[in-house]
Order: structure tokens, then C-alpha cells, then sequence
């Protein structure tokens, strides 16, 4: 049971990673990011049946976190597009040197 | 300064007189620290005085306008004490050396008397103190320092007295007293070269004294920075003395010197050739005199005092003063001789074709402190600081003088507006009718210069040509001759120089102009009595060294007139050691000139000859047409070559200046700006690029920095799991 946990986990990751790296939608990319943090949490609730509970006291963690970020994040987001009318992350280039 | 000054008067000191069982009396000096300390204490009090009066006279400027001291015909009182404090405390120590002179006179003194104040540095074996020497060499320039500074302190008081830096003009004065003091009476190498270091200093910022005028500034600078050639001589041969005695007090050194150098060693001709090339720093003898003639920038007092009778000697002095080595060193010893001999014919030649009166006086002066190069070079060490002595009168009194002459042509063109040149010969001319007084002086000092029985300047450039002519039977005998010859030539240039600028001046029409004429008139009383005592000594101050053969025939008047050999005498236990050192390795002074002939004859011969001379060169100057300075030509072949003192600066200028000027600016512009900033702007310019590069990776992209996490977090996994 456990190869198959880690291997829907890991392609999880990789679809999440992917997304990230070629996505130019803003929420696209935030989605994209939850599921790479779901990935991980798979395989921590698979692994802690064999290492023993902190795992998934880890995932309450890690979950709690990812609420946090959504809310500040979509807040972000709909702050740029009320800027911008967009929100691909081709046009917020402006914070560099 | 941090001289604890009470100290230095009323602390005694422990002595180091060598009493050896001598008769007579005991020299036991009086207040020899209060000579050096009053002129200090001039320089303070007109200093102070100097400083307040700058403070009005920059709120003045800071208001917008300038400050004239004298406005309304008032003197405030910051211009009116210096006329007292400053020849007050020169005429004080004046009387305190002449306590101390009359002292010497009546006791036996065979050893220097050197009173120690404090250890002024003391690391390793170097042990220098602050200390003073009193012998009779040191006596005899304190004399001259102290007697001939009192009268030009005097005298300034007319020459500068409409000067709105009167008070500054005087602490300087007093200040280059106390250096030329420390320097004749210090009883160390050290102690002299602060007085050395110091005279030269203050003839620096008095040269400069007008220091707006660029031209004077420039002068001053100059005259420093040929000094500095000098110094380093000087200093390198402290050195070698100090690695060789272990001490750098004079007794000590001297005594020792006979018994650690060889005689003609190649140690004490170094030290002897170091030490020359310090003395023609200062005493502006080939090939370092270069800074003489600009110095006449500064006022004309300062002329007659600094660059005429007191520092320009210090080189003699300490020739004299080091006499020791310089007779254990024949070589060195000829040099001086050889320098002076050629600085003496070469400067004169120069003051033949000069039209300004204080430039002649300066190549005079020049030619002059030639002679006493020759004296001291030759062994005869009382001749020269007698010659010293006697010029110190008569070139103070020429300079003073010419002083008077500038005084009188500056006030007459001043009042018409004239702008012609006050101190162009050109621009003179029949003086004599409006300056009385001037007139009779001058020539009194003229006759001396010339060689004239019976003035002073006869007595002693006889002796020193005689003594040169002496010595050609012995060692570099052909040398000798050379030397005597070149001194009698220079002799007869002298009196033909001095007799062009007394009728240039003086005789003839006047050339001022009617107008100027008018407001010309003879110098205040106190102007015109330092003249008359510094000509009266120009007179009979050289009867105090006549040898015996002279006083006692006719010229002496068959020893009827006062006249003694005294001063040959009286330095005798300071050159006596020198004397026999040279007397027995490199023959005594033999009784005939180098074609025979006894002193007698050759003195009655050098003085009908520089009489003719000045008879002819009367004639023939007062025949030629001589135009005011604007309507002249210049002059033309060998007289322009002279005009121009051989080009000689022309020649430095392309030797030495240029030169340095190029490796200055190769040094700045390649080194300095090239390699050096290269360096450090290239470090900086690297940073700069390598940021540049840096800042590419950072796009703005959210994308961008994504993909480097991504494959930096590949990297991590890579590197961990292989």
C-alpha cells in the first residue's frame, strides 16, 4: 500500500511542480502550489502509519498553514487584479533592483 | 616653543671649564642664556602685538574695506612698541655680550666655557643637551651678530616705519636674532643646526615679508628650498661624525678628531666636503648661490642684516668652527678655498652689468663671503672670521646705504606717481646733492670693499689674498697660486663694480626727473646714525688685526696709530690646533708671495693698484651717456651674457627644474592617475560589472525565480543522493 500512496503522491508533486514553473494565471499557480502541499501531506499520512504519529500532526500543520496563505494570497491576488484588471504573472514584474 | 624661559636664565648650569692650571683669571660668564632669550622674548611681545594688530586689520576686511593703521596720522599703539621692544631687546643683549667680552678680555681662557641647560634627547648613546659654548670665535660673532643687528633694528625703525606690518616685520627680526645666536653659540652640531634650520627659516618668511607680491613669495621659496640642497650635506656629515666620535659636542669631537682620523683620510674628506656643501648653502657660494641675489625681494634692512653680515656667514663660522677636520683634510680644505676663490671672481663679473643697486650689493656679497671661503680654506682661520667681521660693516652699511638711496627714490616717484623702478641705477644719478650723508658713507664703505689703505676692508681681504699666496710653496702649491691669483683678480672687479654704482648713483645728472627731484631728501636722523657708526667702524674696524710688519712701517705709521694684531691672537686658542695640525703635515705659511716679495710690499702694491682702479673706473663710468631705465637698450654681447649672470639660472632651470617638473608630472600623471587610481577604480569597476551580472538572474518573474528554486532544490537532491 505504501509504493502506491508514494507514487500518487509523487506525481501529485510533479503535476504541482509543473504547473507552477510553466502557469502564467495567478490562481492557476496558487492551485498548483496547494497541491504540491497536498502531496506532501499524502505522504506523510501514508509514512506515519509506519513511523508513527507525527506525521500526521504534521499534515494538521501544514494544513492550517495553507489556509492561512490562501486567504492572504487570494487577498493579494484580488488586490493586483482590482490594479491591474489581470492576473497573469507576466505583468508584475516590477519588483526587482 | 616650550623653553622653559625662567629656567634658562636663572639655572647656572654645571660648567665644563676645563681650568688646567693656568695663571690668570678665570672666565666666568654672565647671563650667556639671556643673550639668546631676549631676542626670543622681542619675537614674542612684537609677535602678540602682530596678532592683534592682524585681528583689527581681518574685521576690516570681513567689513568690506581695509584698514590703514595710520589713518589721521595716528599710530595705534601696536605699531608704536615695536620701535622700543625691538631694538630694545637687541641693544640689551648687545650690552650683556660686551659685559661678557670685556670678561673674556681679562681672563686666560684656553678652553671653551660650555654651560649645559638640560638633555635635550638622550636615546641609545646619543646624549644632546641644550647647551651654549663661550669661547672667542663665539665671541666674535656674538659681537658682530648682536652689534651690527642692533643698528639695522635701528635703522629699520625709519626704513619700515610706514609699513602697515610694522610689529609683524620686527618679531620676525627678533626672531632671526635669537636663531643667528643659537647657531654661533651652540656647543653641539645639534644646537648649531637648530640655529642653522631656524636663520634659514626666517630669512625665508622675511625674504617673502611682502608675500601678496607673488614674485617675492617665489623668492623666499627659492631661497629655501636651495637651502634644503645644503642641509642634507650638512646632516649627513652630523651623521658620520656621530658614527665615528660617538658624540656630537664640540670639545669632545675636536679633541679626539687628531688622534681617530688619518690625516688626508678619506672619513674626514668626506665629512670636511659634506660640510662644505652645507656652507655653500647658506653662505650662497657656487654652486648653491643662486638664492642670494633673489633674496633681495625682501626689505632692505633684512638685506644688510640676513643676506650680508650675519646668517650668509654661518657657512665661514662653521668652517672655522670645525677647523679641526678641515686641516686633517687637506683636500677639503683646498675645496673651500678653490669654491671661494671661484664664487668670488665669478660673482663679481656678474655685479659689473647689474643695474639694480641692491643686485650689485648682493654679487658683492656673494664675491665677498668668496674671500672668506678662501681664509678658511686656506688655514687662515682669523683672517676669515676678521674679513667676516670688517664685511659685516662695510655690506651693512652699503645695503643701509642703498636702503636710504631706495627710501629717498620710492618717496620722490611715490609723490608724482611715477612707476618707474626706485632701485634702477639708471633711474639715479646725482644723488649726492640731496643725500649728503649717504653719499660720504658710502663711499667710506665703498673705499673698505675696494681694499683701501687705510679702511677695514684693506686690513683684512689683504691678509686673506696674502695667506692664499702663502701656502704656494707647500702642498697643492700650484693650486695655491691659482687661488691668489683669481682673489687679486677678483679684488681689482671689486673696486671697479663698487665705483660704477657709486657714480651711477651719485655723480653725474640726475635722472629722476625734475619733478621727482624735487621731493628728494636726505634719510631721517634715525637712519642716517646707524650709518655713520656702521662707517666709522668701516673705518678703523680693521686695525684690531694688523700684522707687524704693516703696523710698523709706514702704513702703520711706523706703529704710531693704534693698530694691533690682536685678533690673531685672540682666536688663537680656538685655530691654534688647526694651525699646528696643517703647519706640520702640509708646511707652514712661508714669508713671500708665490713671485716674491714680502707682505709689506704686495699690501702697498694690491692697495696703489685698487686705488688706480677706482680713479680710472670713475673716469670711464662718469663718461658714458647713461639713460633712465625706460629709454635704455638692453645691453649687448658679453655685457648681456653678464646682464643675465651667465644664464646660470637659465641653466638650473633646464638642469634641475624642468627635469624634476617632468618626473613630477610623469609621476603624477602615469604613476599617480595611471597606475595607482587604475588599481583602485579597476577593483571598483569589477564590482560594479560583477553586480551587473548578479542583477540579470533578477527578473521581476515569479516564473523565473520558481524555475532557479526548482533547480536548485534538483541540485541539493543530486548532490545528497550521489
Amino acid at each position: 500500500m505504501l509504493t502506491e500512496a508514494l507514487v500518487v503522491s509523487a506525481v501529485l508533486f510533479v503535476v504541482g511542480t509543473f504547473g507552477v514553473l510553466v502557469r502564467r494565471n495567478a490562481i492557476i499557480m496558487f492551485l498548483c502550489i496547494e497541491l504540491q502541499l497536498n502531496a506532501a501531506n499524502l505522504s506523510f499520512v501514508a509514512l506515519s502509519r509506519y513511523l508513527g504519529m507525527d506525521g500526521q500532526i504534521f499534515v494538521f500543520f501544514v494544513m492550517t498553514v495553507a489556509a492561512a496563505e490562501a486567504a492572504v494570497g487570494l487577498a493579494i491576488i484580488i488586490s493586483i487584479f482590482r490594479h491591474y484588471e489581470t492576473v497573469s504573472v507576466d505583468n508584475f514584474n516590477l519588483l526587482k533592483w | 616653543m616650550t623653553l622653559p624661559l625662567g629656567y634658562f636664565v636663572l639655572q647656572q648650569g654645571h660648567e665644563l671649564q676645563a681650568a688646567q692650571g693656568h695663571a690668570g683669571e678665570a672666565f666666568e660668564p654672565f647671563l650667556p642664556g639671556l643673550v639668546v632669550l631676549l631676542p626670543l622674548l622681542g619675537f614674542l611681545l612684537n609677535g602678540a602685538l602682530a596678532l592683534a594688530a592682524s585681528r583689527r586689520s581681518a574685521e576690516a576686511v570681513r567689513g568690506g574695506g581695509e584698514l590703514d593703521f595710520f589713518q589721521g596720522g595716528k599710530r595705534p599703539l601696536t605699531h608704536v612698541l615695536p620701535t622700543w621692544i625691538g631694538p630694545g631687546v637687541i641693544g640689551l643683549a648687545f650690552v650683556i655680550v660686551l659685559v661678557n667680552f670685556f670678561r673674556m678680555l681679562g681672563a686666560d681662557l684656553h678652553e671653551p666655557v660650555v654651560r649645559t641647560y638640560w638633555t635635550w634627547m638622550a636615546t641609545g648613546s646619543l646624549q644632546v643637551d641644550a647647551a651654549l659654548q663661550l669661547d672667542q670665535l663665539s665671541m666674535v660673532m656674538m659681537l658682530v651678530v648682536t652689534g651690527v643687528s642692533f643698528l639695522i633694528h635701528i635703522f629699520s625703525v625709519g626704513y619700515m616705519g610706514d609699513d602697515q606690518g610694522y610689529p609683524r616685520y620686527f618679531a620676525y627680526l627678533n626672531l632671526f636674532v635669537f636663531f643667528m645666536l643659537t647657531l654661533v653659540m651652540g656647543a653641539n652640531f645639534p644646537v648649531l643646526f637648530v640655529g642653522w634650520e631656524g636663520v634659514g627659516f626666517c630669512s625665508y618668511i622675511l625674504i617673502g615679508y611682502w608675500f601678496s607680491d607673488r614674485e617675492k613669495a617665489d623668492a623666499g621659496k627659492k631661497a629655501f628650498v636651495v637651502n634644503r640642497i645644503g642641509d642634507f650635506g650638512f646632516l649627513v656629515a652630523m651623521f658620520l661624525i656621530f658614527t665615528i666620535f660617538g658624540t656630537l659636542n664640540f670639545t669632545e669631537v675636536f679633541e679626539a678628531a687628531p688622534a681617530t682620523l688619518a690625516y688626508g683620510g678619506a672619513l674626514v674628506t668626506a665629512i670636511t666636503l659634506l660640510l662644505l656643501l652645507g656652507a655653500t648653502g647658506k653662505s650662497a657660494q657656487i654652486p648653491l648661490y643662486v638664492w642670494l641675489p633673489d633674496a633681495m625681494a625682501g626689505p632692505t634692512p633684512v638685506s644688510a642684516l640676513i643676506h650680508a653680515a650675519t646668517m650668509v656667514t654661518a657657512g665661514v663660522y662653521m668652517v672655522a668652527r670645525t677647523s679641526v677636520l678641515f686641516a686633517l683634510a687637506p683636500v677639503g680644505g683646498l675645496s673651500v678655498a678653490l669654491i671661494g676663490a671661484a664664487t668670488a671672481l665669478f660673482a663679481a663679473t656678474i655685479g659689473l652689468a647689474q643695474y639694480d643697486i641692491k643686485k650689485v650689493l648682493a654679487y658683492s656679497t656673494i664675491s665677498q663671503l668668496g674671500y672668506m671661503f678662501i681664509g678658511v680654506g686656506v688655514g687662515a682661520y682669523a683672517a676669515g672670521i676678521f674679513h667676516l667681521m670688517t664685511h659685516a660693516f662695510f655690506k651693512a652699511l652699503l645695503f643701509l646705504g642703498s636702503g636710504a638711496v631706495i627710501h629717498a627714490m620710492h618717496h620722490a616717484l611715490h609723490h608724482t606717481h611715477n612707476h618707474a623702478d626706485p632701485q634702477d641705477m639708471r633711474n639715479m644719478g646725482g644723488l649726492k646733492k640731496y643725500m649728503p650723508v649717504t653719499w660720504i658713507v658710502m663711499w667710506v664703505a665703498t673705499l673698505a670693499i675696494a681694499g683701501i689703505w687705510p679702511f677695514a676692508g684693506f686690513f683684512s681681504k689683504d691678509e686673506i689674498i696674502w695667506y692664499a699666496g702663502a701656502r704656494a710653496a707647500g702642498t697643492y702649491g700650484g693650486w695655491f697660486t691659482l687661488i691668489w691669483i683669481m682673489a687679486l683678480a677678483a679684488a681689482m672687479i671689486t673696486a671697479v663694480y663698487m665705483t660704477r654704482l657709486m657714480v651711477m648713483t651719485f655723480h653725474g645728472a640726475n635722472r629722476t626727473g625734475q619733478e621727482e627731484a624735487r621731493h628728494l631728501h636726505e634719510a631721517p636722523w634715525v637712519m642716517t646714525v646707524p650709518l655713520m657708526v656702521l662707517a666709522v667702524l668701516s673705518v678703523f674696524g680693521g686695525w684690531v688685526n694688523v700684522p707687524h710688519a704693516i703696523s710698523e712701517s709706514f702704513l702703520g705709521g711706523f706703529g704710531l696709530l693704534p693698530m694691533t694684531e690682536w685678533m690673531h691672537e685672540w682666536l688663537h686658542p680656538v685655530a691654534g690646533l688647526a694651525t699646528e695640525i696643517q703647519a706640520a703635515n702640509a708646511g707652514d705659511f712661508s714669508h713671500h708671495s708665490p713671485f716674491g716679495g714680502g707682505e709689506l710690499l704686495w699690501a702697498l702694491l694690491s692697495t696703489a693698484a685698487a686705488l688706480v682702479v677706482v680713479l680710472v673706473s670713475a673716469r670711464v663710468v662718469g663718461g658714458f651717456k647713461i639713460l633712465p631705465a625706460h629709454q635704455s637698450r638692453e645691453p649687448s654681447g658679453f655685457k648681456k651674457v653678464l646682464f643675465k649672470k651667465y644664464y646660470v639660472d637659465e641653466i638650473y632651470d633646464g638642469l634641475v627644474v624642468q627635469p624634476l617638473l617632468k618626473a613630477s608630472r610623469f609621476a603624477w600623471k602615469v604613476i599617480d592617475a595611471g597606475v595607482v587610481d587604475g588599481i583602485a577604480n579597476g577593483l571598483g569597476h569589477t564590482a560594479r560589472a560583477a553586480g551587473w551580472f548578479g542583477s540579470l538572474f533578477q527578473t521581476g518573474s515569479v516564473n523565473t525565480y520558481a524555475l532557479f528554486l526548482a533547480i536548485g532544490v534538483l541540485v541539493i537532491l543530486g548532490v545528497i543522493a550521489f
